[in-house]
């Protein structure tokens, strides 16, 4: 056990290093979902209710688009010098490399979150008339739901051609539900009309179910030869 | 095997026509939808077609992750195929029937939301077996078949929770069928079942038999190298 969170955390810290010397992920994350956010914002010019109603759906339109940026990285870089397959023939637990990539794109994520959040609020005017705490909890539980599945099917699809277009094919369509839990409870909280309990238990559902399934299937992707 | 098969394909074709004639024939017409209502004689089967298919799909998968069997693989591939095609075939028929019923043709109700995520999960467990042809393909597509398993519940309680959030528009509330329509109901149920399970049958051979082809030509292309002097291990071990 004390190996498999060694692992994590070498893995960790070096793909915190390697994107803190070259900022590739980041900042080609930040510009894009940057470019989503002007292109909406003029292509809907929405007026301060409007976009209560709407905004939950493009702030994480833009950081799912945005992720997919991330998670096509990921992996590309361990192919280089046949890392992975040294990792593949080394005795290391697979689950602790997953657990390093997946919390390494969710920090990036969150990173890519905290700063495009203002630019959103400043862009469409946006008060929250709900708690607005509880979209703490939401912006992480919907981004881990994105990062979980995303790096698993970055890892899944490493071998496919093409696999930059099979990404997002496999994960949007499963990503659905969680998408919808994000939307919907930021549209709740956003426009204060009930609450957003159901959405947040739902996602948490969602995160629980696919990082044990995540878990329990890489070694078998990984392997998979 | 090879004799029982063109039998059972001319039993499912008459009892497909019989069940056509049922429904477009016998059975009584519908009193406020009127005739459009038959389309209901060849969705409802279908829908069940295609979901026996992609549940025999998640078993094929789970059952290839546990035991490596080929033949797993091959009718996972057989039913997600033959499954989307009759999915496609009720989100087809659906908006048909729904439009001068419900006077829209889509709603984001529970049901055809669901079957929606599903058909857009199984079109991506095929894009994948397209874009993927390496040996390992079959473990990542079994792989992702338990996931879109694991989504499709949760699709469920997102739209069950939403929708009954908003209004619903008004559904044609089907009660009771008369018995004339159950009956021709039941027959197209069990011709669209056996036809599915055909065409499934079908394509497994299929597949099975392009396995062996490939096998084949695999072998023969070995052997032609191993006639060479500079044959090397597995050559000889592929020839024994």
């Amino acid at each position: 056990m004390n190996s498999f969170w060694a692992i994590t955390a070498a893995t960790l810290v070096k793909d915190i290093r390697l994107e803190w010397r070259s900022k590739d992920a980041l900042n080609s994350m930040l510009f894009f979902s940057l470019l989503v956010v002007v292109i909406f914002s003029f292509s809907f010019d929405p007026n301060a209710e409007e976009s209560r109603q709407i905004a939950g759906g493009l702030v994480w339109v833009a950081f799912l688009f945005a992720t997919v940026v991330a998670l096509n990285q990921t992996w590309a870089r361990e192919l280089k010098n046949q890392v992975l397959d040294a990792y593949r023939v080394s005795p290391a637990s697979p689950n602790g490399l997953f657990l390093a990539k997946a919390l390494g794109n969710f920090i990036f994520v969150l990173l890519l979150e905290a700063v495009m959040t203002p630019l959103f609020i400043v862009f469409y005017n946006l008060r929250a008339l709900g708690p607005a705490w509880q979209l703490i909890p939401v912006g992480v539980l919907g981004t881990w739901a994105l990062v979980v599945n995303g790096t698993f099917f970055a890892a899944l699809s490493l071998r496919t051609r093409s696999r930059e277009i099979m990404l997002p094919l496999l994960l949007f369509p499963i990503s659905i539900p969680a998408i919808q839990g994000m939307v919907e409870a930021t549209r709740i909280l956003l426009a204060g009309d009930g609450s957003a309990r159901f959405w947040i238990v739902l996602l948490l559902t969602y995160d629980v179910v696919f990082t044990t399934a995540s878990l329990g299937l890489f070694g078998t992707i990984l392997h998979a030869e | 095997m090879k004799r029982v098969f063109p039998i059972l394909w001319v039993l499912t074709a008459l009892l497909l026509a019989y069940g056509t004639y049922q429904a477009l024939v016998v059975a009584p017409t519908e009193r406020t939808m009127g005739d459009v209502q038959r389309i209901f004689y060849y969705h409802v089967p279908c829908a069940w077609t295609a979901f026996c298919l992609f549940f025999t799909n998640l078993f094929a998968s789970v059952a290839y992750l546990i035991r490596k069997n080929v033949r797993a693989d091959a009718l996972a591939v057989a039913s997600a195929e033959v499954g989307v095609v009759f999915c496609t075939i009720v989100l087809v028929t659906g908006p048909i029937w729904a439009r001068p019923v419900w006077g829209i043709w889509w709603t984001w109700d529970i049901r055809l939301t669901t079957t929606l995520v599903l058909w857009l999960i199984y079109v991506s467990y095929l894009v994948l077996r397209r874009f993927s042809d390496t040996a390992q393909t079959p473990i990542l597509a079994a792989v992702l078949a338990i996931f879109g398993a694991l989504d499709v519940p949760l699709v469920y309680f997102s739209i069950w929770y939403f929708r009954t959030q908003h209004p619903q528009p008004v559904m044609g509330k089907g009660g009771s069928l008369a018995p004339a329509m159950l009956h021709a109901f039941l027959i197209n149920l069990l011709a669209f079942s056996v036809f599915g399970f055909m065409v499934c049958w079908s394509r497994y051979r299929l597949e099975m038999l392009k396995r062996e082809v490939e096998q084949a030509q695999a072998l023969e292309s070995l052997a032609g190298a191993g006639a060479r002097p500079a044959a090397s291990l597995p050559l000889s071990r592929s020839a024994r």
